[in-house]
């Protein structure tokens, strides 16, 4: 691997970067999946622009209406760890611990996470269940585009020349929401989604409203289970409702098969995962969040 | 073209000359000489080389030298108990047979090393989890969660 290596001290200089050498120059957060791609030659970079050194990209806030705003170099760990969003949107810190291994969460970046677009990438199901946007700037100025329509690929995003990702943008979750990301994995978290299930739904016992049903790993994006999505809506749920929104995921997911796993079997992981989540997020179901639990410690 | 780099190595300031694409792991063991710090995938994926960054766990051979600027690194060399003596993890590990053939554990050492600042009196199912980014082809993991353990126990009393 050769390149030169650029340091922009602000987000202005970095954009003039990127948009001098577009095609050329590829940005840098912490490097986890850049370095990758660089050191298997999937890419040839001339010059690695390093964001890390941008001033003011690195927080997590809330507004007063408790709506999140998320720095693009905030690590994973912080996420992790933050008592705050642990609060307010513990789905957000549920992927994020289970997002590669602890020395990788120390560098790994949302913002990186999310613009290599990988499939599997494990910040984006919760957070296209949570209707995030994303702040992008470029020399056109800045725009905001929905999580949902960021993705084009695998390793695809809607970015175009010169742009960047400043922010991650949450709105806050309503009374009687709850969020569950369930990961199916072999190395637990320091290996990559064979299914990954984000389930978000608003019920206080009754009817279940807003539900989100986002599946990542077995499409050529993350992707939302909509047909998932409506068997639930408005609707008081039992088991044999749970059981046809898991295949109605099951169905409309589109895997492929790879070293992780076959198609067939990612689609039977589809239907047992989202079932699993659904029993999550519904509150008179204490005892199957042990089961989410145990899931997610890989204690199947 | 290779630039002039500052770093801070177990607690001695190094400079040198590195080029752009210089992985930390690279610079520390061909550069520094601190070849305690082993390299096994070079991907991220098996812990061999994990040393702290600011008291962080990191894996060095995907961390571009050029981010190591002006920060403090500890590899598996800067560890030391009191008066020169090997450091309690490093005990631990002889005494619980925790080291097989030793490749994997100076990043396993690191990695608890970060663990136990961050939560001194771990679970068993929190050294699991925090190891989960460490590889070992030899022990089998229990000596080294067992070693793990009984460092943090000693320390509590
Ligand atoms: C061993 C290992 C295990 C992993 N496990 C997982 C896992 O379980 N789940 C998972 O989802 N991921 C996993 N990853 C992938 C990776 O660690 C994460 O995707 C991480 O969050 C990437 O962040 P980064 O800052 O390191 O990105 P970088 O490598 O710096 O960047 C990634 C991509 O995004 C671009 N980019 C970064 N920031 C911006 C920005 N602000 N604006 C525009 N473009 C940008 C870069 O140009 C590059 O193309 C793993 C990686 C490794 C090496
Ligand atoms: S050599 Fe760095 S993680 Fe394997
Ligand atoms: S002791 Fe040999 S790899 Fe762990």
């Amino acid at each position: 691997m050769r390149f030169d290596y650029l340091a922009p001290p602000t987000i202005k200089e970095a954009i003039s970067l990127l948009s001098k050498y577009d095609g050329k120059a590829k940005v840098i957060a912490g490097g986890t999946d850049l370095m990758n791609l660089i050191r298997t030659k999937m890419i040839k970079p001339e010059y690695v622009v390093d964001i890390g050194h941008v001033p003011g990209l690195d927080y997590v806030k809330y507004d007063d209406k408790g709506a999140l705003s998320i720095g693009a170099l905030t690590t994973i760990r912080t996420l992790e760890m933050s008592a705050q969003v642990k609060e307010r949107h513990p789905v957000i810190c549920q992927a994020a611990a289970q997002l590669g291994s602890m020395a990788i969460r120390n560098v790994g970046t949302i913002g990186g996470n999310l613009c290599h677009a990988s499939p599997a990438a494990d910040t984006a199901p919760s957070l296209i269940a949570l209707g995030a946007r994303l702040k992008i700037v470029g020399p056109a100025g800045e725009r905001a585009v929905a999580l949902e329509n960021f993705f084009t690929g695998p390793g695809q995003t809607a970015l175009q020349r010169g742009e960047m990702v400043v922010e991650i943008q949450a709105p806050s979750m309503p009374p009687h929401t709850r969020g569950v990301y369930l990961k199916h994995s072999i190395r637990g978290a320091a290996d990559l989604a064979i299914v990954g299930v984000a389930v978000i739904a608003t019920s206080n016992g009754g009817c279940c409203r807003n539900v989100r049903i986002v599946l990542g790993a077995v499409a050529p994006t993350p992707m939302r289970a909509r047909n998932a999505e409506e068997a639930l809506e408005g609707k008081e749920i039992d088991d044999a409702l749970i059981e046809k929104a898991a295949q109605a995921a099951a169905d409309e997911s589109r895997p492929i098969t790879d070293v992780r796993g076959s198609a067939d079997y990612r689609k039977e992981m589809v239907k047992v995962f989202t079932r699993w989540a659904i029993r999550g997020v519904i509150p008179k179901e204490e005892a199957v969040n042990e089961t989410t639990h145990i899931i997610q410690r890989g204690e199947k | 073209m290779k630039q002039l780099i500052k770093l801070r190595v177990n607690g001695i300031d190094e400079e040198l000359y590195a080029e752009p694409w210089w992985t930390l792991s690279y610079v520390l063991r061909e550069e520094l000489d601190f070849i305690g710090t082993k390299q096994g995938c070079e991907g991220g994926h098996c812990g061999a080389c994990t040393v702290l960054i600011d008291g962080k766990a990191v894996m060095s051979c995907i961390y571009l030298a050029m981010k190591a600027r002006g920060k403090d690194i500890m590899t598996i060399e800067g560890l030391e108990g009191e008066n020169g003596a090997l450091h309690p993890l490093q005990e631990a590990f002889i005494e619980h047979f925790a080291v097989q053939c030793g490749y994997c554990t100076p990043g396993m050492i690191m990695t608890a090393k970060a663990m136990l600042g961050e939560n001194p009196n771990p679970t068993e199912e929190e050294v699991r989890a925090g190891l989960s980014g460490n590889l070992c082809r030899c022990t089998g993991y229990t000596k080294i969660v067992e070693a793990i353990l009984s460092s943090a126990e000693k320390k509590g009393n």
